[in-house]
Parts: C-alpha cells; sequence; structure tokens
C-alpha cells in the first residue's frame, strides 16, 4: 500500500515536471539578467571567464553563504564522527605501488590544483574544482600511510585564514565606500593572470578554504571506528 | 549531436536504474560515479565547461571516494557480495 | 517518422533522473541506498538547471580573443549549479556521518527497523507508551467525542 501511494506520487511529480517544461521551447527561454550580465561584465568585472564573474562579483554574498554552508556541514560532520579512540585499530598501511604512486602524484596535483584555483578567472575552473583537486592531493598520503594521522589543526588555521581573508576583502569594499564584496583595485587588462581585481585573491580563499574543509571531512570519515559486525 | 546526446542519456539512465537495482553496494557506488561522469560529458555538449570540471572532479572523484570510505567502515564493502 | 528533437531527449534525462532518484528515497528501505538515491535526484536537478540557461548558436560564457561579440548561454544557472554541487557534497558527507553513528548505536541500516527501535528507545526515555502507528498519535483520539458517547 505504501509502495503504491509512492509510484502515484512519483508518477504525479513527473508529470509535473513534464508540464512545466513543455511550456518552455528549448533553448528559447528568456535571459535577462544573463543578457544584462553578458554586456556589463567585461568592463566591469574584467574576467574573461563569466560564470566566475558572476560567482565572485554579481553573487558575492552568495558564495559567502555556500561556504558557510560547507563549513558547517564540515564541522557537523566532525562533531558527529567525533574523535577516533586512541587503541582502536588502525588501517593496513597502503601497498608499494599505491605509496610510490601517492609520492609521484601529491606535488603533480597540488600544482594542478593550484593552476586550475589561480587561472579560475580566466579559464574554466575556480577555486571548487580546484580546490577538491587540493583535497584529493592531501587526502591521498593519508590513504598511503594510515598511521600518520591528518594534521585538523593545521587544516582548521587553514581554512579560517581563507575564511577571515574572504571576509576581510568584502569588508575592504565597504571602507572603499562600495558594496559588500564588490571587486576592487583596478581590473587590469582583460585576459591576463594579473587582472579582474580581487577576484583571483577571493578565489584563492575560496580554493583553500573548500580545500581544507573536504580535506578534513575525508580524513575523518577515514579515520572513524565502527566495530566489525 | 543528437545521437551523442541520446546515448549519453541513455546510459545515464541505465546506470541510475543500476544504482538502485543492483545488489554489491560497491558497484552501486559505481554506477553513481558513471551517473556523474556521463553527466559532466554532457554539460560539455550544454556549454558550461566549468559545471563539467565541478562534476567530474565532485560528483565522480570526491563524492565516490566519500562513499568508498563509508562503506569501508559500514563493513559492506566487499566486491564479492552473497 | 517523426524526428526525436534534442531538447526532448535533454529533458527527458534530467526529468528521468530526477524520477529514479526520488523513487528510490521512496521506495527503497536500505539507508545507504537512499543517500545514493539522493545524489542522483541531485544530479538531475542539476542538469534541468543547466539546461535551462543552453542557447543554440552560443558559445560557452568565456570571453575568448575573438574580439568580435558572439552570443553566449546564460551564466546565472551554471554559476548557481556550480554552488550546488559542492554543496551537495558537504549535505552527503553528513548524511553519510550520521548514517555510520547510526550503525554505530543499532547495527542495522534498514529504516523500518532503525524507525522501530529508535522510536522504542525514545518513547522509552520519555516515559511515553510506545506509539502503534505512525499514522496514530499517542493516547486517545483528539476528535470530540460523539453525542451519545458517555465520555
Amino acid at each position: 500500500m505504501r509502495n503504491l501511494a509512492a509510484l502515484v506520487f512519483v508518477g504525479g511529480l513527473a508529470f509535473l515536471l513534464l508540464v512545466i517544461f513543455n511550456q518552455f521551447d528549448f533553448a528559447q527561454a528568456p535571459m535577462v539578467v544573463g543578457q544584462g550580465i553578458l554586456t556589463d561584465a567585461p568592463d566591469r568585472v574584467g574576467a574573461a571567464n563569466i560564470v566566475t564573474a558572476v560567482v565572485l562579483g554579481y553573487r558575492g554574498i552568495d558564495t559567502l553563504g555556500e561556504i558557510s554552508i560547507l563549513f558547517a556541514a564540515s564541522a557537523a560532520a566532525g562533531l558527529v564522527l567525533g574523535r577516533r579512540r586512541t587503541d582502536a585499530r588502525r588501517d593496513p598501511p597502503g601497498g608499494f605501488i599505491l605509496r610510490s604512486g601517492v609520492a609521484l602524484l601529491f606535488p603533480l596535483m597540488l600544482v594542478v590544483g593550484f593552476y586550475i584555483i589561480l587561472h579560475g578567472h580566466l579559464t574554466p575552473g575556480g577555486g571548487f574544482q580546484g580546490g577538491v583537486i587540493l583535497a584529493a592531493a592531501f587526502f591521498l598520503p593519508l590513504l598511503a600511510r594510515p598511521e600518520t594521522p591528518a594534521n585538523h589543526v593545521g587544516l582548521s588555521i587553514v581554512e579560517g585564514g581563507a575564511g577571515v581573508v574572504f571576509i576581510l576583502t568584502g569588508l575592504a569594499a565597504l571602507l572603499q565606500g562600495g558594496e559588500f564584496l564588490q571587486p576592487l583595485l583596478d581590473n587590469g587588462v582583460l585576459g591576463e593572470l594579473v587582472s579582474a581585481g580581487t577576484l583571483p585573491l577571493l578565489y584563492l580563499a575560496v580554493g583553500l578554504k573548500v580545500g581544507a574543509e573536504l580535506a578534513g571531512l575525508m580524513a575523518r570519515l577515514a579515520d572513524v571506528e565502527v566495530d566489525e559486525p | 549531436m543528437i545521437w551523442v546526446a541520446a546515448l549519453i542519456v541513455i546510459m545515464m539512465l541505465v546506470a541510475a536504474v543500476t544504482v538502485l537495482l543492483v545488489r554489491n553496494h560497491i558497484a552501486a557506488v559505481a554506477a553513481a560515479s558513471l551517473v556523474s561522469l556521463l553527466l559532466s560529458v554532457l554539460f560539455v555538449l550544454l556549454r558550461a565547461p566549468d559545471v563539467a570540471m565541478t562534476e567530474a572532479a565532485v560528483g565522480a572523484g570526491l563524492s565516490s571516494v566519500i562513499l568508498a570510505l563509508a562503506l569501508r567502515r559500514l563493513g559492506l564493502g566487499r566486491v564479492k557480495d552473497a | 517518422m517523426m524526428p526525436i528533437e534534442i531538447g526532448t531527449v535533454l529533458y527527458a534525462g534530467a526529468i528521468g533522473l530526477v524520477v529514479i532518484g526520488i523513487a528510490g528515497i521512496v521506495l527503497s528501505h536500505h539507508l545507504f541506498r537512499i543517500i545514493l538515491a539522493l545524489v542522483i535526484a541531485e544530479a538531475g536537478a542539476n542538469l534541468l538547471l543547466v539546461l535551462s540557461g543552453f542557447r543554440w548558436e552560443a558559445i560557452a560564457p568565456i570571453i575568448t580573443g575573438g574580439g568580435a561579440a558572439q552570443t553566449m548561454v546564460d551564466p546565472v544557472p551554471q554559476a548557481m549549479v556550480l554552488t550546488s554541487i559542492v554543496i551537495g557534497v558537504g549535505v552527503q558527507a553528513l548524511a553519510l556521518s550520521l548514517t555510520l553513528r547510526a550503525y554505530g548505536a543499532y547495527k542495522t541500516l534498514d529504516i523500518r527497523e532503525l524507525q522501530r527501535r529508535m522510536s522504542a528507545d525514545l518513547a522509552g526515555e520519555a516515559g511515553t507508551p510506545l506509539p502503534q502507528s505512525l499514522e496514530e498519535p499517542v493516547g486517545g483520539r483528539p476528535l470530540p467525542a460523539a453525542e451519545g458517547d458517555g465520555r
């Protein structure tokens, strides 16, 4: 009976979505805000990647809220999982291939992660993607050598420092007489590495914060001790 | 382009159904990762390279790692399941 | 034979993902499967959002050195999806850590079993009688008694 009701609900949902999206022609949806941003962004923000201009310039507070949600989720997961017991059984260390592969991959992944973060205003990529790659880079040694615990204090310091930099950049814009998180500094030449004002700095802060949070999250999840059934 | 898109969509839906029906949990995680990977290809076709990168890095990479870690802690991570 | 439009295919894929995900959430009894289904539903919703900003003859919203202004796809849904994906992984990790704790406490992941034992434990802690069914409130019915009834 419960399954039948659930199936009816799911069918109704599918029908509703179909009806809603039948109203628009494909690829013909009105684009009012988007068109304005597309014409306005190159001169005002100076970022070649307009998605970055939207994420950090036009909707900066939204991004601040997003990294706050991520912080809350990671803090809550850490609170729920707690600290492992000191006498808990450790995982066996990784094999030779995993250990030497990690030693080879770690610097490469660091370089790729920082490249993606720093070129976020020019090419596809940015703080979120690069931060995830950084998190993976810092999680790999933990997988190869489970006996060396993750440095949660260092991760917290990086995370908090990045958050403070993000908010201070926003407050500096207020001191200059602008809006909160309004991009500062000169726009520079479109398409150069040092351009688009404070956007690369903001994206670096976002990348470090996301990377530290996700690395800490994965370390805690790998560390948690559940007794074998 | 329509055949590419149709192929990707069909594979994605099959993988999504597989996630719910397959009994082995590791296979379910792999199928969920496949859904994300195909979705990122679709995002490239839809001219959203930023979103495609994020989906490939987060959905296909990090999310599967987190799920697999949790599976190992739950004691369900055996490849051969009865 | 009528040619199938690409928009139909893509919308079918996105709506199919959402529907499969929601069906999995509602129908599945295993907590880990429910989290996987949530991931799939989220992917479908992201695809729907990106589809709403798509345009033909448009390029990705990145200014290249071409000079001539070309039409671009809508950047706003893409930025929204960018944040939504990252939030999704955070929510997923939180759900998984709660699942781990529930498994550590009850040694089961079946939601019916979990529900029964959790409500039994809650009732035991609070000193209230065990609820018989989810639909039925604890104690008597809160409806007014009929005229002829003695109560």
